[in-house]
């Protein structure tokens, strides 16, 4: 079952419909907002996403941004802006007449009906003819793979089972935009990796826009064509996985993504493409990639993620590297890579992640070895606070 | 020998002893009796002490017979009286547990959905009412109900009717002494149930197409059904065999089978008569409810 004019890769806007101003969104929110008392969970948020994406929300908890997917599927009603779907306004259509389906976190299965009652809810209250019912339920149960267990109730599934279920009850209605809320929270490890590439061959073959909440950022990343970075009622940064990764806007984004090294720095001189800095108690000068303005002399602060940095024992002199010296305070070794802590000259502590490339059954740096830091200047990015 | 006894054994005692206990007890207080009254009610009433015939003539001169008859239980089919009772008593109690199931529910999911700690205020009102002795409720309704009591003489004040209203000593006021005393006892198992429901099954069923009424038609009412069901029995079972409130509710009509009963051992002290009252009474609360459990385990099997 494929549906090829739905795809985000086959539109005219191509892989990415974002950035192509001729594109209609798929979902809009028009300054979104709900309060709860005095306190606003979401406040007035903005959002365009296109037909066939898998678009993440991801924040904390708290956040805002279970309210916000319990607005999309009509449980709360917002106290300000507008949800528009496929080019029309959904704002005050109950739950039950939305052409939204939601899989919940607890997957909400109905535990007094079979697998194959579950699945065919939605369609019953369509008043869908009996054989057609059927049908779309055997379909849909082999396409998740849970042929074998549709006379089974939920209690004799296993959480995977039940996940699925969940999952095919909310598709067999063809829905315009699936609702996933934390879809792979309460899966072990192996089974989340698994369930998360089906999930993204799944939305692949039906061409179904999905919108997914998460708090995880390794859920996030792997999943989703777009993330959308929630704090405190609002969008903090909206963007590609690699774009939150590698250009957080600011100190959150780029803490919740990982970690980041952040040093103190000084503009020298800016021309609203690149901007150069000197970094706090050090003579280094480095040089990146900024589209934002900034007078010279403003304090800002530079990130650096942690396998950007090499690591060494010898001065390193490779072009346009920025390099500070320090001794290996901690380190620990996870087979594939070591992570170091390195107290710099200035007493900063700067973690470094660095990829084991040699087999050696003796640690190749040790406890208090003074070492050398670099990392590639256009690696830096500026957050600010 | 081994003179101590090995953990293994003394746990396998113990755990014996706790499955036996409720077992103990109902073989004691429950089924001994039960056995004892059935066993009277196949004697002939005898003005003597105990007064009905024994089980048994174990005098030589009677050969060994047994002197079971099943007279009374003849008498109770002769007599229309009885089958009155009985039907009477099954029509109220009834419409009673219809009518303690329509109020308990919305009480019991009201409560199962206001926050805490308002929640156990709630449940507190419920139960309320036992801190005080039900005879005294019952005469409480009594002042009520009168012809000179609080409803009336209100009503007459605001003028509503000008003759008081004979409430006190029908059938309503029967209902409403059983809806009243009963409905804790619906309320509770009702709102055991609704307190464990996942409320995203009902959210489930929205999203999934289906309007409020279908989503507590498809989904709460199923799942509420252990819950229905306790509730239904624990009202319905008392409500049966219920004498004090039809002694002083209920006019002279309202023959209920707690009141026949009542009057074969005490007014007529027909104790084998009176026992076969009781133990079809048991009968009729014992067999739809074996019926039910089996009717259950099919539809699991």
């Amino acid at each position: 079952m494929t549906h090829p004019d739905n795809r985000a890769s086959t539109g005219e806007g191509g892989t990415t419909p974002w950035k192509d101003s001729s594109q209609e969104p798929f979902i809009e929110l028009q300054s979104l907002s709900k309060h709860f008392d005095n306190f606003a969970a979401v406040d007035d948020v903005s959002l365009k996403i296109y037909r066939g994406e898998l678009f993440t929300i991801l924040g904390g908890s708290g956040c805002g941004k279970s309210t916000l997917l319990r607005m999309l599927a009509g449980f709360e009603q917002p106290s300000g802006g507008r949800i528009l779907i496929d080019g029309s306004d959904i704002t005050a259509t109950p739950a039950y007449e939305r052409p939204v389906n939601m899989m919940f976190q607890s997957y909400a299965v109905f535990p007094h009906m079979t697998v194959e009652q579950n699945v065919a809810y939605g369609l019953k209250k369509e008043r869908m003819p009996k054989d057609q019912v059927a049908q779309r339920v055997q379909e849909m149960l082999k396409m998740v793979q849970l042929s074998d267990f549709a006379k089974r109730k939920p209690d004799q599934l296993s959480g995977g089972q039940s996940q699925r279920v969940a999952l095919a009850r909310a598709l067999i209605k063809r829905p315009k935009v699936l609702l996933l809320d934390e879809p792979l929270a309460a899966l072990d490890k192996k089974l989340r990796e698994q369930t998360q590439f089906e999930l993204m061959n799944l939305q692949d073959q039906l061409g179904i826009t999905f919108v997914v909440v998460t708090h995880d950022q390794e859920e996030a990343m792997t999943l989703a064509t777009r993330i959308a970075v929630m704090n405190a009622g609002k969008f903090v940064q909206i963007g590609t996985p690699s774009e939150v990764y590698e250009f957080p806007q600011n100190r959150f984004v780029a803490d919740f993504f990982g970690q980041i090294n952040a040093f103190e720095a000084t503009v020298l001189a800016s021309d609203g493409e690149h901007l150069s800095v000197r970094l706090e108690n050090s003579d280094s000068e480095i040089r990146t990639r900024h589209n934002q303005r900034l007078e010279p002399g403003t304090r800002c602060t530079i990130g650096v993620r942690p396998e950007k940095l090499l690591i060494s024992t010898e001065a390193p002199s490779r072009e346009g590297y920025t390099v500070t010296r320090g001794v290996v305070e901690d380190l620990a070794y996870y087979g594939n890579r070591s992570l170091y802590r390195v107290r710099s000259q200035d007493g900063h502590v700067i973690q470094v992640s660095a990829q084991n490339y040699q087999r050696s059954a003796e640690l190749l740096l040790e406890w208090d070895d003074e070492v050398f830091l670099s990392w590639d200047s256009s690696c830096s990015v500026v957050l600010t606070q | 020998m081994n003179p101590v006894v090995n953990p293994g054994k003394r746990d396998r005692l113990w755990r014996s002893f706790t499955i036996a206990t409720p077992y103990l007890w109902l073989l004691l207080f429950f089924l001994v009796p039960f056995a004892i009254v059935l066993k009277i009610s196949f004697a002939d009433p005898l003005v003597a002490q105990p007064p009905f015939t024994p089980f048994f003539d174990w005098s030589a001169s009677a050969g060994n017979r047994v002197l079971a008859t099943l007279d009374n239980y003849r008498f109770l089919l002769e007599d229309q009286l009885y089958l009155v009772s009985y039907l009477k008593s099954i029509k109220i109690a009834l419409i009673s547990t219809g009518l303690c199931l329509l109020l308990g529910f919305p009480m019991a999911y009201a409560i199962a959905l206001t926050p805490y700690p308002w929640r156990n205020l709630l449940l507190l009102l419920v139960i309320l009412p036992f801190w005080t002795s039900f005879l005294l409720r019952v005469y409480a309704w009594m002042v009520m109900l009168g012809k000179q009591g609080l409803i009336n003489n209100m009503l007459i004040s605001v003028g509503v009717i000008d003759q008081p209203l004979q409430m006190l000593y029908t059938d309503g006021a029967v209902y409403l002494g059983i809806v009243y005393t009963y409905v804790p006892f619906m309320i509770l198992p009702l709102y055991a149930t609704l307190e464990r429901l996942n409320p995203d099954l009902h959210e489930a069923a929205a999203d999934l197409g289906a309007r409020p009424l279908q989503v507590f038609r498809d989904v709460t009412l199923p799942l509420a059904m252990p819950g229905i069901i306790a509730g239904c029995l624990l009202v319905f079972i008392p409500a049966l065999g219920e004498y004090v409130i039809p002694a002083l509710l209920g006019g002279l009509d309202s023959l209920m089978i707690g009141r026949t009963l009542y009057d074969e051992f005490f007014v007529n002290r027909d104790w084998p008569l009176a026992s076969a009252v009781a133990v079809v009474l048991l009968l009729i609360l014992i067999l739809p409810i074996m019926l039910f459990q089996r009717l259950q385990q099919e539809a699991d099997a």
